[in-house]
């Protein structure tokens, strides 16, 4: 490897000593900001709508809530989350691997056509054109000019993904790179999934595009779900592998965690690129037209590999942490490491209310919902939202803030902005969406429907029936849910406030202060002694227990499981109606 | 133990190694649960519970459909609210239920403890059927073109709104139906 040659594409960074290639660092500038634009815009959004589904504000008027929550789930679900992704893809590719990019003009034509694609659905959206939602289920029609965006970002990402094989591709050729870093592999896993769906969404959405020319007649609304999902969910899978890949980033960083079996964590990422699309299936639950065995086959068999995956993520990260705590003296008995870890240090904090909220809530809320039989209870009611507001939101959305705090001030060469109130974010963003969930959560559990105006059918005339009205719960959620979105948005305008603070305001340095790095996150791995006993596995394992700490919390994790799982049986029992 | 790096790291030499107890442990009872979920799915809630998910469909062109509700609702109507005919379907019988941009019809009677097979279809756009019995309700997806097929036996008399909960245009919360169980 010559450090030497290296250097006539970038600068070398005196923080984490890789070297940062200009264009990458160009187009992860150009990416990142873009998505915390969008971040900022959907949070506005959010809020406006929380605040009209509490019922007692019912703030918006009616049109305008259907516009703002489509453009909502856009915003959001793919524009905040893929320009971030993509920011993440060519740090991973290049600068993680010291190595250049390979084509800099083909990632630019990628974000323009990102760009120019999501700007102008957005705008088609914002401006009630094509009130449609984020999904546009045909036969509701939007004009060509939104699936023709729609298409022209899906393109541009795509040629962004293809672009992060290249790089990587073109670093091994050269023989910088041998095994990827852990963190690159599963931004590889994400990059893998990311085209699988990129590829469903434009199956789905070339068809209603056509049509809305009137070239040909509507898509068959089965075969467009089934398609769409394979985006819709898909690019959720992607969130989750590329969420993975920051989980073990934040631990290396802030406690100087090491995987505990690099093997094993690098077969569960496996896994999810094996099986979790079929997962997407789950949508599909109280459809028409599909086998009632493809069903169960998908959703049950297949998804339950890639539920493993995530039991496996979930135990091996702070598994990781408690071993490298212990290593450095700095627990005793069975939880003192989690008494000295930094829960101050922003990027743990984030670590910890993303890897909680997604497991415990996201996690086991999908997995019953997930079921055939229990969906029909859930189905296209709040508790949807609920669900995926805890694994998009309250868990990716978090492990890409904690990532953001260390690789803005790195990128940008800048001094980070407001850092009492970075220290706090996590923990506001957290609890607020916590909040937010439970009181949404219970709503669509109790069974009022989502993508709903108004549940008190106040304008339906005489037919009207109050959902509200029999009962003080479905109220009392609905409020539950309005001022947890208060401090959800509050915590995530901390986020933006101070990021955005950073890129414009923030001090010029080449070493910014970023808190506590452990100074073992980017130090290479030491060069094999002749004869190295480094794979001992007999020797490796002697003993008791490594982690014994993270077994417990994690066998009362799968105790909750297994209960709550139970509980959902118990609880279709009671429906007052049997159904098949 | 073998030498362990950071996940921003690339690792070399032989990184692989066994699972040590603590993994072997967690991942034999992460197996052991997944296979567990499987069963209780596929086979044993199959085979022990009253409310399942055998959801048949038909293809069906929206015009056909809508002349067999309409041939429906005149063979079987009993009453009328706010205009919306109130039907009682035959105990044991088929009973159709049609979604429009934005209504659901008819209005059905059902009685309590009979069992009938319920077809929903749609005549424009994609809507979703939803009863709510508060707390909980019970959904399905409508779409033109299809019907949904499901048994159902009501076990509980009263009123229950349906209520569409799939965003079907800017009207799509004046969707409003029921289903009036009698004892
Ligand atoms: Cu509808």
């Amino acid at each position: 490897m010559s450090m030497q040659a290296s250097l006539t594409f970038g600068r070398r960074c005196q923080v984490t000593d890789l070297v940062v290639d200009r264009s990458a660092e160009h187009q992860i500038m150009a990416h990142a900001v873009t998505a915390v634009v969008y971040l900022a815009i959907g949070g506005i959004l959010a809020l406006l709508i929380a605040l009209t589904r509490w019922q007692w504000v019912h703030l918006l008027p009616v049109n305008t809530f259907y516009e703002l929550l489509s453009t909502h789930g856009m915003v959001m679900l793919i524009f905040w989350i893929l320009f971030f992704e993509v920011a993440g893809l060519i740090f991973a590719s290049t600068v993680l691997l010291s190595a250049r990019m390979v084509a800099p003009i083909v990632g630019w034509i990628a974000y323009a056509m990102m760009l120019g694609g999501s700007l102008v659905a957005m705008l088609l959206m914002l401006t009630g054109r094509a009130t449609v939602m984020f999904t546009s289920y045909p036969p509701l029609l939007a004009p060509p000019t939104y699936y023709g965006a729609v298409l022209v970002f899906a393109v541009g990402a795509i040629v962004a993904v293809v672009h992060f094989f290249v790089n990587v591709i073109a670093a091994r050729r050269r023989g910088d790179v041998g095994t990827l870093p852990l963190f690159t592999f599963a931004l590889l896993a994400a990059a893998i999934l990311a085209l699988w769906s990129l590829a469903a969404g434009a199956a789905a959405l070339i068809p209603a595009f056509l049509w809305s020319l009137g070239l040909i007649g509507p898509p068959d609304p089965g075969v467009y779900r089934l398609l769409y999902w394979g985006l819709g969910h898909g690019a959720q899978q992607v969130n989750l592998a590329a969420m993975i890949g920051i989980w073990y980033a934040l631990a290396s960083l802030t406690v100087g965690a090491k995987p505990v079996n690099e093997g094993l964590s690098r077969v569960a990422i496996v896994l999810y690129v094996l099986f979790i699309q079929m997962g997407s299936m789950h949508h599909l639950l109280a459809d028409p037209g599909i086998a009632p065995w493809v069903r169960n086959l998908n959703t049950s068999y297949f998804m339950y590999a890639a539920v493993m995956a995530s039991l496996i993520h979930a135990f091996s990260i702070p598994a990781a942490v408690e071993l490298a705590m212990r290593e450095r003296g700095l627990s005793n008995g069975l939880f003192g490491w989690l008494r000295n870890v930094p829960w101050g240090e922003p990027g743990f904090a984030s670590l910890a209310v993303s890897l909680v909220l997604f497991g415990v809530f996201g996690g086991i809320s999908g997995v019953i919902m997930g079921g055939p039989q229990a969906n029909l209870l859930a189905h296209n009611t709040l508790i949807v939202p609920a669900h995926f507001h805890m694994t998009v939101v309250a868990g990716t959305t978090a492990a890409f803030m904690g990532i953001s705090y260390y690789l803005v001030p790195l990128v940008f060469q800048r001094q980070m902005m407001l850092p009492a109130m970075v220290k706090a974010q996590p923990w506001v963003y957290g609890f607020g969406m916590t909040v937010l969930c439970i009181g949404m959560g219970l709503a669509g559990h109790w069974g009022l429907p989502r993508r709903h105006w108004d549940v008190t059918f106040s304008s339906t005339g005489p037919l009207g029936i109050n959902l509200l009205a029999g009962s003080a719960e479905p109220t009392i959620f609905l409020a539950i849910m309005g001022i947890g979105a208060i401090i959800a948005v509050t915590g995530g305008a901390m986020f933006v406030l101070s990021i955005v603070g950073t890129v414009f305001l923030g001090t010029r340095t080449a070493t910014p202060d970023l808190g506590y790095v452990s100074p073992e996150a980017f130090a290479p791995m030491p060069a094999l002694v002749a004869g190295g006993s480094e794979d001992h596995p007999a020797a490796a394992h002697a003993g008791a227990f490594e982690v014994p700490g993270t077994l417990v919390l994690a066998l009362l994790f799968l105790m909750l499981f297994i209960a709550l799982y139970g509980y959902s049986w118990i609880e279709l029992s009671g429906i007052p109606m049997l159904f098949r | 133990m073998a030498v362990r790096v950071s996940s921003l790291v690339k690792p070399r030499g032989a990184w692989w190694q066994s699972l040590g107890r603590d993994e072997r442990l967690w991942v034999g009872l992460v197996v052991i649960w997944g296979l567990a979920m499987f069963a209780m799915i596929v086979f044993i809630w199959p085979a022990i519970g009253a409310r399942d998910n055998d959801i048949q469909a038909y293809r069906v062109d929206p015009a056909t459909f809508h002349d067999k509700v309409e041939a429906f609702t005149a063979a079987n109507k009993v009453g009328e609210i706010a205009g919306v005919p109130v039907v009682a379907a035959p105990a044991g019988g088929d009973a159709y239920l049609e979604a429009a941009a934005f209504s659901w019809r008819p209005f059905l009677q059902l009685q309590r403890g009979k069992q009938y097979r319920l077809l929903l279809s749609s005549r424009d756009l994609q809507h979703g059927f939803s009863l709510v019995f508060g707390p909980r309700s019970l959904n399905y997806q409508v779409l033109p073109g299809y019907i949904t097929v499901v048994q159902i036996t009501p076990e509980r008399s009263g009123e229950f709104p349906v209520v569409c909960n799939e965003y079907c245009g800017l009207g799509h919360h004046l969707m409003l139906g029921r289903v009036i169980v009698k004892d």
